[in-house]
């Protein structure tokens, strides 16, 4: 296919650093961005640690009126998209709307506001509940008001596919890039950090119930006791790339070159302990970019934070890089603010960005000793490399697998 | 580019809880709308909706199923395991690899999230709830994408697994993803479609504070009226239709009953506002217009529109207005319905049930009526099929959707010129 997707603008909300440059000093100096919850009072959970985003200026990004209609994860979403936006010198008012799309991953929606409106319900009756619920709270309230913001009337999309929505989302930009579209407002956010939905993440027993930040989410660690979770996520601009090229582009950090998603259809909680479509997923993106294992630089991992899913990744990254004379370099930056859900893939492909802009391989932070069974480079002080190809990985509970590969352009 | 096609349909709706059932209940001009039985509806000012009257058991599932499954994704796992018997295809020598899941809802879990809700927090006293009044399964009601992960797991597929959610056109666009699927050649079978149970107090009340829905709770069975002068919102539904999609060579290769072929697909969005509609429908028309290229179809080749014909006052102007400037003089030729008037709607399942609708309309030779059309708007003068279903050969038939979000979908389902389309 000719028309190839290039990403050219990078907007960035997590918990350790809000837009590229502080996010990017926090990430290569391994700086923790999980605290003991602040959101609400969560002594009463088991779990009480999260990567929240400490002092996130909403009203600045957001507007009063417009916060009052939309939730917290909306409220990230608009700020990394203008970031993004600005990152890519790209002002959408001087584009053919149709040409522009907005493409989201979503996880869990308005879970704060959802909350907030179903107990004035409870508590209080019926017509308490308050007009914006019908649209701050459902999964495609994010797109719809950056679609809104942003003047986009080209063919957008909201997917929802847990922890691989955000690379599903860069994978349907692609999609759409491939067939007609120029630009495309994509990645995901998530704000998971609120009462309900956290009581809701804590009964899968997959979070991680240690009390200290720096013990709490230690992906491929002997010590790994499930996974934390996290706010923020990344908005990216993906453009075709000869559309970037003709208004000027300032910056192409790389092609999305090859997309997969796979399914493990072995458990509806629990991940297949040999990672095998985990594996497929990583084989059918590297194939689709027109590259082999042995051209991969770095692997950023998904890195669960439990023994079973890090050891099935494990399993399935040496299924596909056992062959090559030095073994691939694994990272998993995201051990640093927690799992971000929809917002993670995105988050980890921004990061990805970064990494081949700077010839530096981010850590991976808390590992004491490597869980056994795990054999793996795991990188886990800032390295510099040469990475003209990267793999990023994602996986979803339930049985969601994801692969993409970055490039640098041709 | 490889063509995808319809060859396997389930249905759960108001008014039929199988695929034969539901056709002939929407040929048949009566509709499902009534006071709402799923919980007590009396402080609300919508209290009415098309309930399905579904047992999970004769669908299909086993008592671990049910206890796990919100209601919604109950009825995709029921319309799944119909749609795939109809299809013919045998789990036992299908690509497994080659099969994914493309599936539809706008709310999601949202009935099980709020029953659950009710005790943990004690009736809304507590912000910081109790979990362990929670059930084990909650995660899977907060996330959507649980509905996507059901389908896959039943029918081992091990392609992608994705649902869209794009609000009220989550049911044409997860159909649209899974035709571009198999466009792209990631996968050959695709179990698509969507569902949804909003039927529940916070769904009810979010709709009551915006006045969208009708609140004619004295007369539920006349309350769905799009089109009709009268008509003064929609009534909630719920339900869910999957279809087998497949790649069309695959498909005739192996004999299969093929009820049309995604034949063009498109969306655009208003940026206009989250609710409102502008009444020229100019983004919804340009939809038509691609998904009509892609097809390279000319106006005259449409024979049935699906109205989305919600029965809200701006959106049933505005979509009238959309077929007018993409179709011309052929817009008033051409029968236009919704099914709404009969089975309500279902928020993100009813663009698919709609979808399941124009491949009966095309198989079976009949368009479905738009009930309780009494009174011409003059602002909505095409020809609705007032409440008699009409005989009609059809090999084109054409929906479209809108949504709250501002996104405007089309779909066009057509005969295969290889089988006289």
């Amino acid at each position: 296919m000719s028309r190839r997707a290039v990403i050219t603008g990078l907007g960035i909300v997590a918990p350790n650093g809000i837009g590229i440059d502080d996010f990017w000093k926090a990430t290569t100096s391994g700086q923790l961005g999980i605290r003991t919850i602040e959101n609400f009072d969560a002594t009463r959970y088991p779990v009480s640690v999260a990567g929240e985003v400490p002092d996130f200026d909403a009203e600045g990004y957001v507007g009063r009126r417009l916060m009052a209609q939309t939730d917290r994860w909306t409220w990230m979403a608009l700020a990394a998209a203008q970031l993004a936006l600005t990152d890519a010198d790209l002002d959408p008012t001087t584009q053919d709307p149709m040409s522009m799309s907005v493409i989201t991953g979503s996880g869990t929606g308005g879970n704060e506001f959802g909350q907030k409106e179903i107990q004035n319900l409870w508590k209080d009756g019926p017509r308490f509940v308050g007009a914006y619920q019908s649209i701050a709270w459902f999964y495609a309230a994010t797109t719809g008001q950056l679609s809104i913001k942003h003047g986009v009337k080209g063919h957008s999309s909201v997917v929802a596919s847990d922890g691989i929505s955000g690379l599903d989302a860069l994978s349907q930009a692609k999609r759409f890039i491939g067939r007609s579209l120029d630009t495309v407002i994509t990645g995901g956010t998530e704000a998971p950090v609120s009462a309900y939905a956290i009581a809701c993440q804590l009964k899968t027993g997959m979070l991680s119930e240690q009390d200290d930040p720096a013990l709490a989410f230690r992906p491929f660690a002997a010590s790994a006791n499930g996974y934390v979770p996290g706010e923020g996520g990344a908005i990216l601009i993906v453009e075709e790339a000869e559309a970037a090229a003709r208004r000027g582009a300032a910056h192409t950090y790389a092609e999305i070159a090859g997309c997969a998603s796979t399914f493990d259809a072995y458990h509806f909680a629990d991940p297949d302990p040999e990672g095998a479509q985990l594996a497929r997923s990583m084989r059918l993106a590297l194939e689709r970019a027109g590259v082999t294992a042995d051209d991969v630089d770095v692997v950023f991992a998904d890195g669960a934070g439990t023994l079973v899913g890090d050891l099935a990744e494990a399993k399935a990254i040496n299924a596909v890089f056992g062959g090559r004379g030095t073994p691939v370099p694994v990272t998993v930056p995201k051990s640093m603010v927690g799992r971000l859900y929809a917002g993670s893939g995105a988050l980890d492909v921004a990061t990805a960005a970064l990494a081949m802009r700077d010839g530096t391989i981010p850590p991976t932070v808390g590992i004491d000793s490597v869980a056994d069974g795990v054999d793996l480079d795991l990188v886990q002080d800032a390295r510099p490399a040469t990475l003209s190809t990267v793999l990023v990985n994602a996986r979803g509970i339930g049985g969601f697998n994801a692969s993409l590969v970055l490039r640098t352009p041709q | 580019m490889p063509r995808s096609a319809v060859t396997g349909i389930g249905v759960v709706a108001p008014g039929g809880s199988t695929r034969e059932s539901f056709w002939s209940f929407i040929t048949s001009g009566k509709t499902a709308t009534r006071r709402v039985t799923l919980f007590d509806p009396t402080e609300f000012r919508s209290q009415i909706a098309a309930e399905c009257d579904f047992d999970p058991v004769a669908g299909g599932l086993s008592d671990r199923d049910i206890r796990r499954m919100d209601r919604y994704v109950q009825f995709a796992s029921a319309a799944a395991i119909e749609a795939m018997a109809d299809s013919g295809l045998d789990l036992d020598t299908v690509d497994h690899d080659k099969m994914a899941v493309a599936i539809g809802s706008a709310v999601g879990g949202t009935k099980y999230l709020e029953d659950e809700y009710v005790p943990a927090s004690n009736h809304g006293q507590e912000w910081v709830v109790d979990p362990t009044y929670l059930a084990p399964f909650i995660y899977q009601a907060l996330t959507p994408s649980s509905l996507a992960a059901e389908l896959s797991m039943r029918f081992r597929a091990h392609g992608p697994s994705v649902v869209v959610s794009t609000g009220c056109t989550s049911g044409i666009d997860s159909i649209g993803y899974a035709h571009q699927l198999i466009q792209d050649g990631e996968a050959d079978i695709v179990i698509t479609g969507a569902a949804e149970s909003p039927i529940s107090p916070i769904s009810v009340a979010c709709f009551d504070a915006i006045k969208a829905t009708s609140a004619r709770n004295d007369d539920a069975a006349h309350a769905s009226r799009p089109f009709d002068r009268d008509r003064d919102g929609f009534v909630m539904g719920e339900g869910s239709a999957v279809l087998i999609l497949e790649r069309l060579d695959l498909a005739m290769e192996r004999g299969a009953h093929i009820y049309c072929e995604v034949a063009g697909y498109a969306s655009r969005g208003n940026a206009y506002h989250m609710t409102g509609l502008k009444p020229d429908g100019l983004e919804m028309a340009a939809a038509i217009t691609d998904a009509m290229t892609q097809a390279q179809f000319v106006p005259e080749d449409v024979d049935y529109i699906n109205a989305h014909g919600s029965g809200t006052k701006q959106n049933d102007r505005h979509e009238t207005g959309a077929y007018k400037q993409v179709l011309g003089d052929h817009a008033y030729k051409t029968p236009v319905s919704s099914i709404k008037s009969m089975i309500g709607h279902s928020l993100g399942a009813i663009g698919s049930i709609e979808m399941a609708a124009c491949a009966l309309a095309i198989d079976r030779g009949v368009v479905p009526p738009t009930a309780n059309y009494e009174n011409p708007d003059p602002e909505c003068d095409l020809d609705y099929t007032p409440n008699v279903a009409r005989e009609k050969h059809v090999d084109v038939a054409l929906s479209a959707g809108s949504g709250f979000g501002g996104f405007q979908s089309a779909m066009l389902f057509a005969r295969p010129k290889e089988l006289g389309g």
